[in-house]
């Protein structure tokens, strides 16, 4: 507030005199610019020298080290990995928001509804890069029950039936063999018309599923194969291999019918009271198993936050904000196209897609190229969303040079030193962008 | 859905009755439908997860951490506001967002006035070294704000400005000056010389022709650069957990909360909602503009 008011009532009356003389000329110039300059300097071209010149020295400021900080910078495990996987961000993320605003500006010419499809899209461009991390971290909840992520991804997999009805169990006789990984399979070979009785124990109670009927004997039937999986066990006991009151069937157990070779000719799945039937089966020996699948783990979820995945999502939330912006760009940048021109290609006999491919992209390459300029300048100082992505448990392994940078600096390690030779690094990175922008307003104004 | 069919037959009846039968109109609008279905399948991909942050927050707090929010459909009875109640009881989170607030306002203000200020001065003043000078502007454009903290920490501390809501403003007004200098004065060059040049003639002062005549012509590129800061500041979350200690903007608060043990998802939830639904709403009335300021800073 200081620096504005030393600004604003500066600039002279101007009603004294008739002749504004060259002095007051010059007076009048730096009341406009003084508190602009005032600023800039003190909180931007003073610090940046102020950390080069700091990154030379050590922890606390005293000790000379040269390029002691920079060494380190590069030898510490946790700032290599947010170096290396800053060079990730920057090599995949722009590259996906430019190509995903792409398909949206061209698809949403093609739909009459697209000012609302672009407000959605754009939405998120106005939020915080913090709060988005903050949804995207609900999002992707590890348990399906409570992250919706992994809710949808169980509810596609449930659709195909993926998940078994059992966890484990055991062969109640040596009837069976096998494993919980190959199966169970009965030892005897059958034939239609016999029976096959598939007895397991060992089944956590809780794991019985809730439809379970009382367990009953096949009757075997001409042409068919039919038999029971059950859980062979009753309070006190009970007689192994043998279906006997109160022992329940297993209801979606998957059964395999395998020939003499081994291979799966037939698959079922158990009713309520454990029944199964092969019908029309044709003559000869066949093998019974219980198959793998009923053990099959149910879905668990996807460990979105944890250390292996962590960066693709932080990377997904990001993408999910920045869309909009190249979309929106890419969008202005495509009605400035002269229509003409298009037309001229589509008389000439161009598919849409060579339109697109030889006109088009092009004609958009500038818009393009700013895209990709600025989001590799973003994508350097990506930071917030990654702290509220990321579970404190990840965050090394989430980690980007920024924020490297302030962990080192003020997160209780508080080494000055080391930071700025951090941000020092941060700033050559943007460089070759500043020297770009420089460019092309030289360009623009010649 | 609706938008599709409700703008359909607006846009179509005079081609229709000109060059195609109604069965060609309905095999073309058939020929789109995997289109609208991907399209409304993507839209609706951007929306949910915001949604989903509303729903969180309506979930009751005992509930909250066994469910996800999608739960709410099954049982909307459960919705209930007693988050927002907790949350405005809670004092920290109002003085959190009376910060938020001060910060984004003054900060928006400051910045507006003394960017205008030199935008007029390097669109419309000759100086010599004006050129040169308006290159370093645009050479600071992409300065990343990581390469001041720690000067800025140390300054702070030593003159008092560390923890305070004018430290925090005067940074921000800093690291957005380059940007500001740059659309106001590219906007400022485009209005007209000729109502300068006579304004200057009748003898007024360049201060009056600044607040006569640049701030009103100007206000279009000026509500945009308004509303990126604001936005900016309102969603900051670097310079306050650097610069502040009980000085604390929401984002702060909310962070705070995030890295507790055990994070209390039924205190994140509404207080990062409210966070994000004031840009929103700043965002939506003013979009026009937003989109401007965007095209302008990056296309120009």
């Amino acid at each position: 507030m200081a620096l504005a008011d030393a600004g604003a009532p500066a600039p002279p009356p101007g009603l004294e005199g008739p002749d504004p003389g060259r002095w007051r000329r010059r007076l009048t110039t730096a009341a406009f610019l003084a508190p602009a300059i005032v600023l800039l300097t003190v909180w931007i071209v003073y610090p940046t020298i102020r950390t080069i010149i700091r990154s030379l020295f050590g922890r606390d400021g005293s000790e000379w080290v040269g390029l002691g900080n920079y060494e380190t910078l590069f030898t510490t495990d946790t700032l290599v990995t947010a170096i290396r996987n800053n060079a990730i961000w920057v090599a995949v993320v722009p590259a996906l928001v430019a190509a995903i605003g792409m398909v949206f500006a061209v698809l949403t010419e093609r739909i009459s509804w697209k000012v609302a499809f672009r407000t959605a899209v754009f939405m998120p461009m106005a939020i915080s890069m913090f709060a988005a991390g903050v949804i995207w971290h609900i999002m992707d909840e590890k348990d399906p029950e409570r992250g919706a992520v992994n809710a949808a991804i169980g509810a596609i997999k449930d659709v195909f039936g993926s998940s078994g009805v059992l966890s484990r169990g055991q062969p109640s006789s040596d009837a069976l063999t096998g494993s919980v990984r190959d199966g169970f399979v009965l030892r005897a070979t059958v034939r239609p018309g016999d029976g096959a009785l598939l007895g397991l124990t060992a089944i956590p109670p809780a794991e019985v599923p809730a439809d379970a009927e009382q367990a009953v004997a096949p009757e075997p039937a001409a042409g068919e194969i039919v038999g029971v999986v059950w859980r062979d066990f009753r309070p006190g006991g009970g007689e192994p291999g043998v279906v006997e009151p109160g022992e329940l069937g297993i209801p979606g157990a998957t059964v395999e019918l395998r020939d003499a070779a081994g291979e799966v000719v037939a698959t079922t799945r158990t009713g309520a009271d454990g029944g199964f039937a092969f019908a029309d089966v044709a003559d000869g020996g066949y093998r019974v198993a219980i198959g793998s699948k009923t053990f099959a783990a149910p879905f668990e979820g996807i460990s979105w936050l944890g250390p292996d995945l962590i960066t693709p999502s932080v990377m997904i939330a990001y993408i999910w904000v920045w869309a909009g912006f190249a979309m929106v760009v890419i969008a202005a940048g495509l009605s400035a196209i002269p229509r003409d021109v298009l037309e001229a290609a589509r008389t000439d006999g161009a598919t849409e897609w060579q339109v697109f491919r030889r006109v088009t992209v092009p004609l958009l390459a500038p818009v393009l190229s700013v895209v990709f300029v600025t989001m590799i300048i973003n994508v350097l100082k990506v930071f917030d969303i990654v702290l509220s992505v990321a579970p404190g448990s990840s965050q090394d392994d989430a980690n980007v040079i920024a924020l490297a940078m302030w962990r080192t600096s003020f997160s209780g390690v508080n080494d000055f030193g080391l930071g700025s030779a951090i941000a020092v690094l941060l700033f050559v990175l943007v460089i070759p962008a500043l020297a770009l922008n420089i460019r092309r307003f030289k360009r623009e104004e010649s | 859905m609706a938008t599709v069919s409700a703008d359909a037959p607006a846009a179509s009846p005079a081609p229709r009755a000109r060059t195609e039968t109604r069965a060609a109109w309905l095999v073309r609008q058939f020929a789109r439908l995997p289109l609208q279905l991907l399209m409304i399948v993507v839209a609706l991909l951007w929306l949910v997860p915001t949604f989903g942050l509303l729903l969180t927050s309506l979930m009751p707090s005992d509930r909250i951490s066994e469910m996800g929010w999608w739960k709410l459909f099954a049982e909307p009875s459960m919705a209930t506001l007693e988050n927002y109640r907790a949350m405005f009881d809670d004092s920290d989170l109002v003085d959190a967002l009376l910060t938020t607030a001060i910060i984004a306002v003054g900060n928006t203000a400051l910045l507006v006035l003394v960017a205008s200020l030199a935008g007029y001065a390097f669109a419309w003043l000759s100086f010599p070294g004006r050129d040169a000078l308006f290159v370093v502007v645009i050479g600071l454009l992409v300065v990343p704000l990581q390469i001041a903290l720690i000067p800025i920490f140390s300054l702070y501390n030593s003159t008092g400005l560390f923890d305070t809501e004018l430290g925090l403003i005067l940074f921000h007004v800093a690291f957005g000056l380059p940007f500001g200098i740059f659309l106001l004065r590219n906007f400022f060059a485009g209005i007209p010389k000729d109502i300068l040049e006579s304004a200057r003639i009748d003898g007024a002062s360049e201060a009056r022709i600044f607040f006569r005549l640049i701030l009103p012509l100007g206000l279009p590129a000026i509500a945009s650069l308004a509303i990126f800061q604001f936005l900016w500041t309102w969603n900051d979350l670097l310079v306050a957990l650097t610069f502040g200690r009980d000085v604390q903007p929401l984002t702060v608060a909310i962070f705070s909360q995030l890295r507790q043990f055990g994070s209390n998802i039924e205190l994140i939830a509404p207080a990062s909602f409210l966070s994000l639904a004031v840009p929103l709403a700043v965002f939506l009335a003013f979009q026009r503009y937003f989109v401007q300021g965007l095209l302008a800073g990056s296309v120009k």
